[in-house]
């Protein structure tokens, strides 16, 4: 009896797991951030709206911040933007804009007519601070604490549904924790 | 026959297309000696290209990928390892940038899996051989039944 089922019990198990890769399979654009849990690499740059006055994440010691890797040229980032300026609006946590790989005055174009959601931007035409970062596509978010730890990389546009899923509690666990 | 090679001149003017962009991907290069030259073409080859996934850093066309070789002739030039370049790219990107990743505690099931479907594949084999052998010489009937060899049971 077992010798007539066990090839059909082999069937199976190679049946489970060729489909839990192919469900899988689509994800593999998610690659997992080894940064999280680490020091945010620090930087000074430019900033996008005035080349003289460089934008530091050294400052915002002492603060939770979202780092926002966008472009002009990043669609995902024009349907991220209403929840982006949404976000700004709550006045949860300021957002920090890296503008990766593009041109200035294409990006003030963009936010003079979309509306700027961030409160410093910094310009990162060449790439170099992203590659830092990890950072492999736009958007990408970043969430940093006060002690200036990743604690969270949220990969693709954010959504209202993923910013009360995924970064909502984390911010308010956080902030209970340092307030206390 | 006479359908075949428009099909083939299509097939081949297709691929010729596809090579395009390659001739352009890789980066004219501007290091110094033939050693780094030669040690680029190595560390170019053996990192994934973050965006494309399944193409290194060599062959992918796409800017990152350009950011990232630049990024790599720096750091020769700076005089950084081999070692000390892949420890910068693995701490960024994790082993998934590494296309023959390092065998630790995390990739041990995907270096050791191979022998361990090997070792089962071998069990199965022996067990199965085995089976049909003990009925194949076996002359006693009750072994031969308990077997459930359709072969023999087919003469009793």
């Amino acid at each position: 009896m077992i010798r007539y089922f066990a090839p059909l019990a082999v069937f199976a198990v190679i049946v489970v797991i060729f489909a839990f890769g192919l469900h899988q399979a689509p994800r593999k654009d998610l690659v997992p951030s080894p940064l999280i849990g680490k020091p945010a690499p620090s930087f000074t740059l430019p900033s996008l709206a005035n080349p003289a006055t460089p934008v530091s994440n050294a400052a915002l010691r002492g603060h939770w911040y979202l780092l926002n890797v966008w472009g002009t040229w990043c669609i995902s980032c024009r349907i991220e933007s209403p929840e982006l300026l949404a976000i700004a609006r709550t006045g949860v946590v300021p957002l920090i804009g890296l503008d990766w790989k593009d041109s200035r005055s294409a990006a003030i174009r963009y936010l003079k007519q979309r509306g700027n959601p961030y409160q410093q931007i910094a310009f990162d035409p060449g790439g170099l601070e992203a590659i830092h970062w990890g950072v492999y596509g736009a958007p990408e978010t970043f969430m940093v604490n006060p002690q200036g730890i990743i604690v969270y990389k949220y990969i693709g546009p954010i959504t209202p549904g993923a910013w009360a899923r995924d970064f909502l509690p984390r911010l308010q666990a956080g902030q209970a924790v340092s307030g206390s | 026959m006479s359908r075949r090679a428009p099909l083939g001149a299509l097939v081949l003017t297709v691929l010729t297309l596809l090579a395009a962009p390659f001739a352009q991907a890789i980066a004219p290069t501007r290091l110094p000696t033939p050693a780094l030259e030669a040690r680029y073409e190595r560390l170019i080859h053996n990192f994934r290209c973050m965006q494309c996934q399944d193409e290194s850093l060599a062959n992918s066309p796409v800017s990152l990928a350009a950011d990232m070789r630049r990024q790599i002739r720096q750091m020769l030039l700076a005089g950084d390892t081999d070692q000390q370049i892949r420890h910068f790219f693995v701490a960024r990107y994790g082993y998934f940038i590494l296309f023959k990743p390092p065998f630790v505690l995390k990739t041990a099931w995907l270096w050791l899996a191979p022998f361990a479907l090997l070792a089962i594949g071998a069990v199965s084999a022996l067990w199965f051989i085995r089976g049909r052998a003990a009925a194949v010489t076996g002359d006693d009937e009750d072994e031969i039944l308990d077997d459930g060899l359709s072969g023999p049971r087919k003469h009793t």
